[in-house]
């Protein structure tokens, strides 16, 4: 078991596999398996306070004792064996601001991934996680003379306690589900984003979580407070080279809008088809606040994700716009949560999934509107693609709306790309390939404008790639 | 060479044979006209030319310029100049005719390459310009919310962007009225000349006083049965698809 002895001596790992991933030596490893001994190494390595450690080993114990929700989900989560995953892989160096001092072999993988040429692009700051840590985290000037707090939440914690624990843990709960006491247990990396009353952040942060590890889970901690008035917008990005045996990805985000703060929340997850993507995402919406999660799922294995908002103040917003697509041997079980605590507040969820071959979608929403409130407003839309007959969707919508002086409306609506359709546009001289990556580009596109330019091309060449390789 | 020859063909639907040996030749420069009572074949004909999947050939063959085109996906043959101009053209919803017309243009370049958007945009315009068509519909779904006519006049301005060596027009006058009609059939009038081979199909003479054929051909039961000037198309509406049926049961009997 990990000791402060094996600490110093540290552990090398030689790692030659893989087409899109280079060797490297982690210093820290948190060896297989979890138990509180996992914990204390962790906590030890990183150098934290004891309110962390008591924390982390609290969860520990609910994670234990929480069965998994095999009596909705799906069956696959019992495929995951805890026993077998790596929980802490690190090399020990603080992130750094400069791409120069990032390890070669490191730098590499994020060049290959253009993170370093978004940055100069189009970026107000850049975090890079690899593994368990961040190696890279800057913030241009400008912003951090702003008063901008843009860091990984290892260092939020120990340099900002007094804004990160005020918040931390309180959007969601360590209990909230078995794998959000997981995350509180074991996690590390992930952003913590403090955002000062007015400002407007205009250029948006992006952070970019790597998996190269195998045997590996990555259970990144992302915190963002944006104070009164202020504004930002967060993206994500992420990916891991394809490995034979599963890896676990189970990150927790909590975003915190103040009063007529707006956040705007970006993912395009593209893990590789073992992930399993076990995510919880949630904000609090004060008075006047905007929330908008833009969620795209692309890859991975198994996605259980279902971004929330809770309306908390009078006139609060919540938006989750979000794009699955589900190709052989994927299940895209993702949603949205809209919780309205307060009068006046407004919830939009608009929801497209794509199944192709075997792939598997499904939609969970919970709307909740309680009886006491007034002038409250849901809209929810969810349609689905099925590209051939073998592909399947379920729609579980569960929408609560008492109360004489509030409303929701909600669509539903399944339909197939024809061979008609299909044929019709091969004899304008389209490929089957290209007619169905234009016809899915078509089924998404209205939600697609309302992506950052840059991600909306992401996702459309993501979507080519995998029509690609689905028509034969 | 120049031509669009089918030979002898033959056309199952399931196990029902529809197009039992066609033949019939369209060299580059003409249009000829297919006329034939319902249930005769001409749809069928349009859409195994085209290489549509649920169509069976079991016997025969289709030469676009003297090079068999059967064995190539709809999409190759698309390329190599065929088009067919649909009896219902099909919606693509959320993909925008802009983009549409662009993708079909690009497949068309050589590998990496793709159309300069000023010379698209300009080429366009002056097209849908020719088949008073708005502005508005570049940025419109294809076909979708689309009237009859719209979808009509839709299928002409692909032609006209595409370029096509040889072209089928499917009851392209189905659904339309008299003004629609006669913008349609200038939009393919416009288009005649010595680069294009034109086939049209249709079940009324009336498009034939817009689109003036060179050739007209009668079909029943998946066979031209007659062959002439275009004034069998007259004589066919003032006597009716029976006179024909009745030539050929004489003939039969003969």
């Amino acid at each position: 078991m990990p000791t402060e002895e094996l600490i110093s001596t540290s552990i090398d790992i030689d790692r030659t596999r893989g087409d899109f991933r280079y060797d490297e030596k982690h210093k820290f490893d948190a060896g297989t398996g979890l138990s509180h001994d996992t914990i204390d190494y962790i906590v030890n390595v990183k150098g934290e306070p004891d309110w962390i450690r008591e924390w982390r080993h609290k969860a520990l114990d609910i994670f234990l004792s929480k069965p998994m929700p095999t009596h909705w989900a799906s069956k696959d989560l019992e495929n995951i064996i805890f026993q077998d995953i790596r929980y802490y892989l690190a090399g020990g160096q603080k992130p750094s601001r400069s791409w120069e001092d990032v390890p070669d072999d490191v730098k590499r993988t994020f060049e290959r991934l253009g993170i370093p040429e978004q940055e100069r692009k189009f970026l107000a700051g850049v975090e890079a996680q690899f593994d368990s840590e961040a190696v890279y985290s800057n913030i241009k000037k400008a912003v951090g003379e702003q008063g901008v707090i843009f860091m990984g939440s290892t260092d939020g914690l120990k340099e900002h306690p007094e804004i990160f624990r005020k918040w931390f843990g309180k959007v969601i709960p360590t209990g909230d589900n078995k794998f959000s006491a997981l995350n509180s247990a074991v996690f590390s990396g992930g952003s913590f984003i403090y955002v000062p009353p007015g400002v407007k952040v205009k250029h948006p942060l992006q952070a970019y979580f790597r998996i190269n590890a195998e045997n590996f889970g990555q259970f990144e901690r992302t915190l963002i407070i944006a104070d009164e008035g202020s504004e930002v917008m967060y993206m994500e990005g992420c990916t891991a080279p394809k490995f034979e045996t599963a890896t676990l990805h189970s990150a927790v985000v909590e975003l915190v809008a103040l009063k007529g703060a707006k956040i705007q929340y970006v993912t395009v997850q593209n893990w590789s088809a073992n992930v399993f993507n076990l995510v919880t995402k949630r904000a609090v919406a004060h008075e006047e606040a905007e929330v908008k999660w833009i969620d795209c799922n692309i890859g991975s294995r198994l996605t259980m994700k279902y971004p929330g908002v809770v309306l908390k103040g009078r006139k609060a917003r919540g938006e989750v716009i979000s794009i699955a697509l589900a190709n052989d041997g994927q299940h895209q079980d993702t949603g949205a949560k809209m919780i309205h605590a307060a009068d006046e507040t407004t919830s939009n969820i608009v929801s497209k999934s794509i199944s192709i071959g075997k792939g598997r979608s499904t939609y969970r929403g919970l709307v909740h509107i309680p009886k006491h409130l007034k002038g409250c407003k849901n809209n929810t839309e969810c349609d689905a693609l099925l590209i051939n007959s073998t592909a399947r969707t379920d729609t579980y919508p569960a929408i609560t709306v008492r109360g004489t002086g509030n409303s929701s409306q909600h669509e539903a609506s399944v339909s197939q790309i024809s061979a008609e359709q299909i044929f019709y546009m091969q004899q304008r001289g389209l490929t089957e390939a290209q007619a169905m990556s234009l016809s899915v580009n078509g089924f998404v596109n209205d939600l697609v404008r309302q992506f950052p330019m840059e991600y909306s091309v992401e996702l459309k060449r993501l979507i080519d790639l995998e029509m690609e390789g689905s028509v034969g | 060479m120049s031509s669009l020859i089918i030979q002898d063909l033959h056309v199952r639907i399931g196990e029902k044979e529809i197009i039992r040996g066609l033949t019939l030749e369209i060299p580059k420069g003409e249009v000829h006209a297919i006329m034939g009572p319902n249930g005769s074949g001409k749809s069928t004909l349009s859409k195994a030319i085209g290489g549509h999947p649920d169509y069976t050939i079991t016997g025969g063959d289709v030469l676009l310029d003297g090079e068999s085109i059967l064995g190539l996906e709809p999409d190759e043959r698309a390329r190599k100049g065929l088009f067919l101009a649909f009896q219902y053209p099909m919606e693509i919803p959320g993909v925008s005719n802009a983009n549409f017309l662009r993708a079909a243009l690009n497949a068309r370049q050589p590998e990496g390459e793709e159309i300069e958007a000023t010379d698209f945009y300009a080429r366009m315009y002056e097209e849908m310009d020719k088949l008073e068509m708005s502005r508005s519909f570049t940025a419109r779904a294809v076909n979708e919310g689309f009237s009859g006519g719209e979808k009509k006049r839709n299928e002409i301005l692909q032609m006209a962007m595409l370029q096509p060596k040889y072209a089928i027009l499917d009851e392209t006058d189905s659904g339309l009225d008299i003004d629609a009609l006669r913008i349609v059939s200038a939009g393919v009038n416009a288009l005649r000349g010595p680069s294009l081979g034109a086939l049209v199909i249709t079940h009324y003479q009336r498009l034939l006083d817009y689109i003036v054929p060179d050739v007209v051909h009668v079909m029943v039961k998946g066979r031209i049965v007659r062959s002439g000037p275009k004034e069998l198309a007259l004589e066919l509406e003032e006597k009716g698809y029976d006179f024909i049926r009745e030539e050929i049961a004489e003939a039969a009997i003969a």
